[in-house]
């Protein structure tokens, strides 16, 4: 029990600095990157979702083996993904990466985002840690960057686990789409890595929507579906052509202009677009988040 | 000290809820202009005008015909402020509604724009005479005069109206033909459209004439039944501006009004709307497959070729290059004749065309400037002299967004026509080979699908030679890609048994895997007499391929394929076997000298790029600016509490909904004390201490630790251990780990935690290694407590911290919270019980409902009161006999109980006075000042623990 305590007595007397602070303290050595990286590392949804990154492309290679090789997978460039996803590794990549990309990438990184501080918040030891304290700008940010940085390690355990499996099972050939009549491996592989680079760029917005609402509520839960919820609605009223050029500046507009990045000659221009919308919207819901957070009353 | 900042202010002025609303409110304003501004039409004056013209033309010039006729005028167009005027004619089967969009986009420039239905089509009356010179034309010069005595329309001189006129197929050709035949034309736009007529329904690609030629039976079959019963679709493509909107305009099937019907009351059936000679005409060519010299005549009169000498008004030709009616070489001869006259002319080739459409919006932006810079310059007067340059498009690939097609422009000086402004060679090869005429032309080729839509000839799948009937000739990949804008050629040598045949040659482009692409289904017709017996005897001719633009990647080699048959065109009857060779072995590719269009898509890059450096500045200022102002604020330190673990100065938190939870609360906390902040639930302990962790902003009042201004994240805080609001631990960590956790957070080195203390305090033995989600309160309260402790705080500020423990614990903890106090450091400790202050803390501070009601040592406040409660058989006599008593006041309350201030009067002689009133005494309990206080004011309904 507690009784053997002793507590040294001068110890903590150590107000030195000129701010005031205790010896060792400095504010911007709080809640090092490390520590928020493994506080989120520990956590079962971290593993899982990462888990799921690492099986899904296995789940669908599984599902190739049970094709008959008669069924009719639609017309247009999207069909082609199908019909060419087994014709080689860096094409199951493709089309791993684009049956993930319109909904589960989306749920992951609002996981990822949305999570970090709403959770903190409902267990209480949010408040513990500005009691530290970290500045409430810092926990944002180190709390931002890791989620970013889990966001990008789904992506590329996703992209990295398909190409690994369908080169191993498919082996390595050109990457083939009726966009591109057939891009040299290597070339190939520069495209796919665009087109990560393009998708991470594009799922900022759900990750800055997803921290915006994280800030605003104590339920992880709300913050997470909330994000995804938005993404959906702005999904569904791309959708509605009478919004006409309207639709050109709904978050989700240019959320498929990657596959521009595939066609021979390489278009970028509605990627260019597209990183503008997306590096506008993320920097605005990221800028309402930090000014929400360094001011709102923590009461949870 | 420091005065609120004016952004403080504000925010205090307006509350939370109202300032949410005012933001939503802006909000949804902007987006609201925002939609307003995109969904309100462009034109909303626009005035339009529709009416029936009777116009008389014909040879005599006396034939009255009725005109179905619109004129747009722009909301400034008024008698005594005219403006210029366009003339807007319409493809093959459709109507004046198939140009409305073109023309509301021309009224909305300033133009006063008539459109009217052709002859022989929709409401207006008369028949189809294809475009004829005493007809159409002639129509089109009455509706000129029509305009020039419109007062809302300039006039160059009288009856002469500044006009242009703008077209696509039919009405592109009427264009030229107009302006061949009056010169009050200013400027024209034909797009789409022919040069030879003739040339077009029976091309010949080795150099024969159109009698020679091979009838392009699908297109002609196509156009000829449109025009028949005022037909279900409308020909001619959308061209852009000026052209047509695929669908749109026909009347419904047959309801020809009764006066438009000028020849007798029946209409042939084969004929249609039809003029008589045009119908035999074509009734005759399609039934023999060959143009006799009066239906080639017929068709040249209805040609501009040979007439474009006699045009005058600058002429900007835009041409498709997805077009197997009218192939880029027509505009190619209508621009040498009408610029051999040094008329200005500019010719534009974009991707779409008849089998195009449109084309990418890239590429219909284009023509669309630059029809409206043609007409705002030879019309309006307005606006440079557009340079003399030839611009043209390749598509470069699919739009992801938009499932269209991505087209990328090119810009060259001066027109350099089909040939190019270069050649290059490439050889192809394979041997000769014989192939078969199939009977009847069936099965053929299919190359390209009129009308199919703008993808059929760039999908595979439509291309399909048949075997047997075709010889292939292929080069070597190629080293280096070639852009070929123009028309390829190639020289073959062909032998047929019978002296004659008829071929069609193609050039595709296949690529590393094989698969093979017919660029816009394009294929060069041609027929040849004479011939050898025998390929080795056979003189070579040379073959214009069809003028395509497309680039050849490296890697890719080109294939020319002679085929017998195709599925477009008319071929013999009779089967037969011909063979071919290559007389030279290279297809000379044409090429053009040009430079990229700049687009939008470089300034977009710009702005990323923009972007992307000002967030950067911005977040490098924010940083830079929010440091700096911490630091000075950090640093300065209020004398007068510079060695007070904490100074609470008139506090006062005001909630957004007005809720005061605290207001003038005041204390201080020195080394060596345990404080107790005592209160009820709801008394604005909590709310003290949040303020005091920089959770919340204080409405007013300042909060000082060792002198420095605590606000949320002050460094200062560093030195404060707390427990506020029951333990936060991350539940799948355990209580070990979480203490590490933490202590990582803190970035602090691990030797100044003392875990071991920490851990000691927390008492969980074993436990500290299991998940924190399976702990007790009790256990969590404890590790709450270590985790307080951690660093050894020279403050520590506990809320409620025996809460959940059992009573030896709390025994203990009384203990670990005085020995803690001791040696320089100070505790801060809030609760509900009374008596749990009493015997931890060495002072105390009373809030109830916000506000101080006592504060002091505890001995002192612990000490005798003056004050004891007595407990009477009858109270209310009691009451009497009190009062009459100096000094001594009774306080109200209730229960048979009485509180009685005695004031100095000794308490015995209280007693004593009671009994001798004959009121028996039946208690005496001397009261605690602290008691009250607490109970005075708070009532005597303060609850259990656990009820916050």
């Amino acid at each position: 029990m507690m009784a053997q305590t002793t507590v040294e007595p001068g110890a903590g007397d150590s107000g030195g600095t000129p701010s005031g602070a205790a010896a060792g303290y400095r504010p911007f050595a709080t809640l090092p990157f490390g520590a928020e990286f493994r506080r989120q590392a520990s956590r079962r949804r971290t593993q899982l979702a990462l888990g799921f990154m690492v099986l899904l492309p296995l789940i669908i290679l599984i599902a190739f083996q049970f094709d008959s090789g008669d069924d009719d997978n639609g017309r247009g460039e999207f069909g082609s993904l199908v019909e060419f996803a087994t014709s080689g590794g860096l094409n199951f990549t493709l089309f791993a990466l684009f049956v993930s990309a319109s909904f589960l990438l989306v749920v992951v990184v609002a996981l990822f985002c949305g999570d970090t501080v709403a959770s903190e918040a409902s267990w209480g030891s949010l408040r513990y840690l500005l009691a530290v304290p970290v500045p409430r700008a810092r926990l944002l940010a180190v709390k931002l960057l890791v989620a970013l940085t889990y966001s990008a390690l789904a992506l590329l355990l996703l992209a990295g686990t398909a190409l690994l499996l369908g080169t191993l099972r498919y082996g390595w050939g050109p990457l083939r789409s009726t966009v591109a009549a057939e891009l040299e491996p290597g070339e190939g592989l520069l495209r796919l890595l665009a087109v990560l680079g393009y998708l991470a760029v594009v799922l900022l917005v759900v990750a800055g929507l997803a921290v915006l609402l994280s800030v605003s509520t104590d339920a992880a839960l709300g913050a997470v579906g909330g994000a995804v919820l938005l993404w959906i609605l702005s999904s569904i009223l791309d959708q509605i052509t009478a919004l006409g050029v309207l639709r050109a500046f709904l978050p989700t507009h240019y959320s498929t202009a990657w596959l521009g990045l595939l066609s021979t000659p390489i278009q970028t221009d509605d990627v260019v677009r597209g990183a503008i919308s997306a590096i506008s919207y993320a920097t605005l819901f990221w800028g309402l988040a930090f000014w929400r957070f360094t001011r709102k009353d923590v009461v949870s | 000290m420091r005065s609120p900042s004016p952004a403080a202010w504000i925010r205090r002025a307006l509350p939370t809820r109202r300032r949410a609303l005012a933001v939503a409110a802006v909000v949804v304003v902007l987006l609201a202009a925002g939609v307003a501004g995109t969904l309100r039409p462009a034109e909303p004056d626009l005035r339009t005008e529709a009416a029936l013209i009777t116009v008389r033309s014909g040879p005599t010039g006396d034939e009255p015909v009725e005109l179905d006729t619109t004129l747009y005028l722009p909301p400034a167009a008024a008698a005594d402020a005219p403006v210029p005027a366009v003339l807007l004619g319409h493809g093959f089967g459709g109507t004046k509604e198939s140009v409305r969009a073109d023309a509301e986009e021309f009224a909305g420039r300033g133009y006063a724009v008539l459109t009217w239905t052709a002859r022989g089509f929709g409401r207006s009356g008369g028949q189809i005479h294809l475009d004829h010179p005493d007809y159409e034309v002639r129509d089109a010069q009455r509706l000129l005069d029509w305009l020039a005595a419109r007062p809302e329309v300039v006039t160059d001189a009288a009856g002469d109206p500044r006009v242009g006129v703008v077209g696509g197929s039919y009405g592109g050709a009427l264009a030229l033909l107009l302006a061949a035949q009056d010169q009050r034309v200013d400027a024209i736009v034909p797009m789409i459209t022919w040069n030879d007529l003739a040339r077009s329904f029976l091309p010949e690609q080795s150099g024969e004439g159109p009698e020679q030629g091979v009838f392009k039976k699908g297109w002609a079959g196509l156009f000829f039944g449109s025009g028949g019963n005022s037909g279900p679709a409308p020909l001619g493509g959308s061209g852009p501006a000026g052209g047509l909107a695929p669908g749109g305009g026909s009347v419904p099937g047959g309801s020809l009004p009764e006066n438009a019907a000028t020849t007798a009351g029946a209409v042939d059936p084969s004929c249609g709307r039809f003029a008589a000679d045009v119908c035999a005409a074509y009734l005759r060519i399609s039934t023999t497959g060959r143009a006799d010299p009066a239906a080639v005549a017929l068709l040249r009169r209805s040609s501009p070729a040979g007439k474009l000498d006699r045009v005058e008004a600058p002429t900007l030709l835009v041409q498709g290059a997805a077009d197997t009616l009218f192939p880029l070489t027509e505009a190619d001869a209508n621009a040498r004749e009408i610029a051999a006259t040094g008329t200005p002319v500019q010719v534009a080739w974009f991707t779409g065309g008849h089998d195009g459409g449109d084309g990418p919006k890239t590429d219909s932006d284009r023509v669309r400037h630059l029809t409206a810079r043609w007409l705002d310059h030879y019309v309006k007067g307005e606006g440079v002299a557009p340079a003399d340059d030839f611009t043209f498009s390749r598509i470069a690939g699919f739009d992801a967004l938009d499932r269209g097609l991505v087209a990328s422009g090119f810009r060259a000086t001066g027109y350099p026509g089909v040939d190019g402004t270069g050649q290059q060679p490439v050889s192809v090869s394979g041997p000769a080979q014989s192939i078969a005429n199939p009977p009847a032309g069936n099965p053929a080729a299919i190359s390209s699908v009129p009308f199919a839509g703008e993808l059929s000839s760039l999908l595979d799948g439509v291309a399909g030679d048949i075997p047997g009937q075709h010889a292939r000739f292929e080069s070597a990949p190629l080293p280096a890609a070639v852009d070929v804008v123009g028309a390829p050629t190639i020289s073959i040598r062909a032998a047929s048994p019978t002296g004659t045949a008829v071929l069609f040659v193609k050039l595709y482009d296949v690529a590393g895997d094989g698969s093979a692409t017919l660029p816009n289904g394009l294929v060069a017709p041609i027929r040849l007499e004479g011939l050898a017996a025998a390929v080795e005897d056979a003189e070579p001719v040379t073959v214009t391929l069809p003028a395509i633009v497309r680039r050849i990647e490296a890697g890719h080699r080109l294939r020319v394929v002679v085929a017998t048959s195709d599925q477009a065109y008319a071929t013999p009857v009779e089967p037969a076997v011909y063979s071919v060779a290559l007389a030279s072995g290279a297809v000379t590719l044409p090429t053009v000298a040009s430079e990229p269009i700049p687009t939008d898509a470089v300034v977009w890059r710009w702005v990323l790029a923009g972007l992307l450096a000002t967030i950067v500045v911005g977040l490098v200022v924010v940083v830079a600016v929010l440091r700096r102002r911490h630091r000075r604020r950090e640093s300065r330190v209020h004398p007068a509490y510079e060695g007070v673990p904490l100074a609470v100065r008139e506090l006062r938190k005001e909630y957004a909904d007005g809720f005061v939870a605290v207001s003038n609360v005041d204390f201080e906390v020195h080394p060596g004390q345990v404080v107790g902040l005592l209160g009820p639930n709801g008394a604005g302990k909590t709310t003290t201490l949040r303020v005091l962790m920089g959770l919340t902003q204080p409405t007013a009042g300042e909060v000082y630790v060792f002198g420095h201004r605590l606000v949320p994240g002050a460094p200062v805080l560093s030195r404060i251990g707390a427990l506020v609001e029951g333990p936060g631990f991350l539940p799948h960590l355990s209580g070990q780990d979480n203490l590490k956790a933490y202590w990582r957070a803190t970035g602090r080195p691990w030797a100044d935690a003392h875990f071991d203390e920490a851990l000691e305090i927390a008492g969980l033995g074993t436990s500290v290694h299991r998940k924190v989600r399976t702990y007790s309160h009790g256990m969590r309260q404890r590790l709450a407590i270590a985790q307080a402790m951690l660093g050894l705080p020279e403050l520590l500020v506990l809320d409620e911290p025996t809460d959940g423990l059992d009573p030896p614990q709390i025994a203990e903890m009384r203990r670990v919270l005085r020995r803690y106090a001791t040696g320089g450091r100070a505790v801060l400790v809030s609760s509900h019980l009374l008596a749990e202050v009493e015997q931890t803390c060495t002072h105390a501070v009373v809030v109830t409902k916000g506000q101080i009601v006592a504060s002091g040592p505890v001995e002192e406040i612990v000490g005798e009161s003056p004050s004891v409660l007595l407990e009477v058989t009858d109270p209310v006599a009691a009451r009497e006999v009190l009062d009459r008593l100096a000094g001594v006041s009774v306080l109200p309350d209730g229960d048979g109980q009485l509180v009685v201030d005695t004031n100095g009067t000794a308490r015995s002689e209280v007693v004593a006075e009671l009994v001798r009133a004959g009121i028996g005494v039946d208690r005496v309990v001397p009261r605690r000042r602290l008691e009250d206080a607490f109970l005075a004011l708070v009532g005597e309904n303060s609850r259990g623990s656990g009820d916050r």
